[in-house]
């Protein structure tokens, strides 16, 4: 089923509301990442993931890895949308025994293909993915979620160039260039200069977008489905925190929770009625 | 109450005076509370993005230079870069002080990928390597200064969320390292604690002593090297040790007080850890409980120690 881009930024929308809401209630966690993310992952699986939520196990599902695993919030608010999780689970958010881990875990919540959380792990885990759908002559493709802090980590170059050079067509990637990290402003922990150039320079497919206008969301999932020549990265340039004022750009909401009076406010700024 | 973490903040700041003290950053100085240093000095504080296994080295080359390099980043992300500290800081001996922030299931709610729980044992396999995990915010600022005049690589593990202080009122020469500390004396058990299990052993010996059950506890702050002598000593009083930590029960201080009693003593012992398992998101009395490293556990373990004398 295709959404209509309106559709989409309604799932959108909804979700960034559940994303304060866990954090809030958690009074822990990562809003500012998940944030950021959120419509890229509407986009993602409103147009383009061939997943079951009736069969999170399908074997021959596209495989979706969130490397980024604190922006947990983002994934367990999409996946309780798509139906793979309840409303309901999303109260067990950094609960003990609950689905939704503090960091995004395949053995915890269905829906999840990589237990995350350690940074610069996804990409190697996606290009395994992407070989194995080769050897079994699977159609399934595998996509990674990638921020932008996380690519500091060299073993994210090691994938980079063992990709290019198996040719996987079957991996994407998403870069949620949101330019800030945990400390601070990427500039000021670790300049990366041009980043499209080093994908390109690696062997990538490379395309930029605003990852916030979803016309150019779904344009850009369309060139990672059409490119299959090769390794393809979608560059998504994107506002930490985005959709709630105080924390938009903000290094601070990295990985803190609303006070009170904050919720209230991102509730209302999400069009929440109370 | 105050957080192990803390200390090692305060601790950088009071050995700036020292030029050749230079800190290094993986994206978590907040966390790891390197950031006060980083304010006050940023010519001294090499930030390497979210990048460890090239902080260690940068820290190796900076040491060999004649730099006391002290670099953090979270426990479990220190092990990302464990063979560069084995190959390029142990192997050559050079005194780089590696700190691990947010050790053991005690950090809480991140959950599992962030709870480290194998790193005592693995950075206890290093030549050269000393081994740390103290008990309170105060311990930690005063071993943290003596790492500075240390001329071995060491390893430290400090803990996110805050617990009691200890040694609020004890003289800086009472914390050495290598030196284990006993803040209670009993005869019938002796219970060697290290970091944020130290005070709930305090507390099952309060249990104990209800019971007419009179422990001694040792605060074994350091693992490597290790302080047999103490070791040896509480054995022979008490004739029978429990160890507790809030890591795996498989190779650090348990692991550690096991070698050294197989071969001195056949002193029967109990180890309280995190029995071979990952942990889980969930807040830090939570963890202590789930993983049956809370204080009713220490004095269970105490009890089946007591009954195999
Ligand atoms: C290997 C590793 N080192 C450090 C961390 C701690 N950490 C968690 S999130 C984060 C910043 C991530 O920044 P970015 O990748 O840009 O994510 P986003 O801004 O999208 O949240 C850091 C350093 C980690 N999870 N893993």
């Amino acid at each position: 089923m295709q959404h209509s881009i309106e559709e989409l930024e309604e799932l959108a929308r909804k979700c960034r509301i559940e994303i304060v809401k866990m954090v809030y209630r958690a009074q822990a966690g990562h809003p500012g990442g998940s944030l950021s993310e959120i419509d890229l992952l509407a986009g993602l699986y409103g147009t383009t993931m061939r997943v079951r939520s009736d069969d999170p196990d399908w074997e021959d599902r596209d495989r979706f890895i969130l490397s980024k695993g604190h922006a947990s919030p983002g994934m367990y608010a999409l996946l309780a949308e798509r139906g793979f999780i309840s409303h309901d689970d999303l109260t067990s958010y950094r609960v003990l025994g609950g689905v939704c881990q503090g960091h995004v875990d395949m053995k915890w919540c269905p829906g999840v293909d990589f237990s995350a959380g350690s940074l610069g792990m996804g990409l190697s885990f996606g290009m395994g993915c992407a070989v194995a759908a080769k050897l079994d002559g699977s159609e399934r493709r595998a996509f990674v979620m990638l921020g932008d802090g996380e690519i500091q980590e060299g073993s994210v170059w090691e994938a980079a160039m063992a990709a290019a050079h198996h040719e996987l067509g079957n991996l994407k990637v998403i870069l949620d260039r949101n330019r800030i990290q945990n400390d601070d402003f990427c500039e000021s922990q670790m300049r990366m200069f041009d980043i499209p150039a080093k994908w390109k320079a690696f062997g990538w497919n490379v395309k930029e977008i605003d990852g916030h206008n979803m016309n150019e969301v779904v344009e850009g999932m369309q060139f990672l489905s059409e490119t299959n020549d090769g390794p393809s990265i979608l560059i998504a340039h994107t506002v930490k925190g985005k959709g709630v004022s105080f924390m938009e750009d903000n290094p601070a909401f990295h990985g803190a929770a609303p006070n009170d009076e904050q919720y209230a406010l991102a509730l209302s700024e999400l069009g929440v009625t109370v | 109450m105050a957080a192990t973490r803390d200390g090692y903040g305060q601790a950088l700041l009071e050995l700036a005076d020292n030029e050749k003290v230079v800190v290094l950053e993986a994206d978590l100085g907040k966390s790891t509370k390197s950031l006060h240093f980083r304010k006050a000095y940023p010519e001294r504080t090499v930030s390497c993005g979210i990048g460890e296994q090239n902080m260690l080295l940068v820290a190796a080359g900076m040491a060999s230079s004649g730099y006391i390099p002290f670099a953090s980043t979270f426990a479990i992300f220190t092990e990302r870069a464990f063979e560069q500290m084995r190959n390029g800081v142990a192997r050559p001996n050079l005194a780089v002080h590696l700190c691990g922030s947010h050790g053991g299931t005690h950090t809480g709610t991140d959950g599992s990928s962030a709870q480290s729980i194998e790193d005592l044992a693995i950075y206890r396999t290093l030549p050269n390597v000393t081994v740390m995990h103290p008990s309170d915010e105060v311990s930690t600022r005063i071993l943290t200064k003596r790492l500075a005049s240390s001329s071995n690589p060491s390893y430290m593990r400090t803990a996110r969320n805050k617990t009691p202080v200890l040694y609020d009122d004890v003289s800086e020469d009472t914390i050495q390292i290598g030196k284990g500390i006993e803040l209670k004396s009993g005869s019938d058990v002796a219970i060697i604690a290290c970091g944020v299990l130290v005070s709930e052993a305090l507390k099952a010996a309060d249990m104990l002593a209800n019971e007419g059950i009179q422990a001694t506890v040792v605060d074994m702050h350091t693992i490597k090297p290790l302080d047999t002598t103490l070791i040896d000593n509480v054995a022979e009083r008490c004739g029978c040790i429990v160890t507790a930590e809030d890591h795996s029960i498989i190779g650090g201080l348990g692991g550690a007080v096991a070698e050294h009693l197989s071969m001195t003593s056949s002193t029967p012992l109990e180890r309280v850890g995190v029995k071979d398992r990952f942990g889980e998101s969930g807040q830090s009395d939570e963890m202590l409980e789930l993983m049956e490293l809370s204080a009713p556990h220490i004095r269970n373990a105490v009890h089946r120690a007591i009954n195999r004398k």
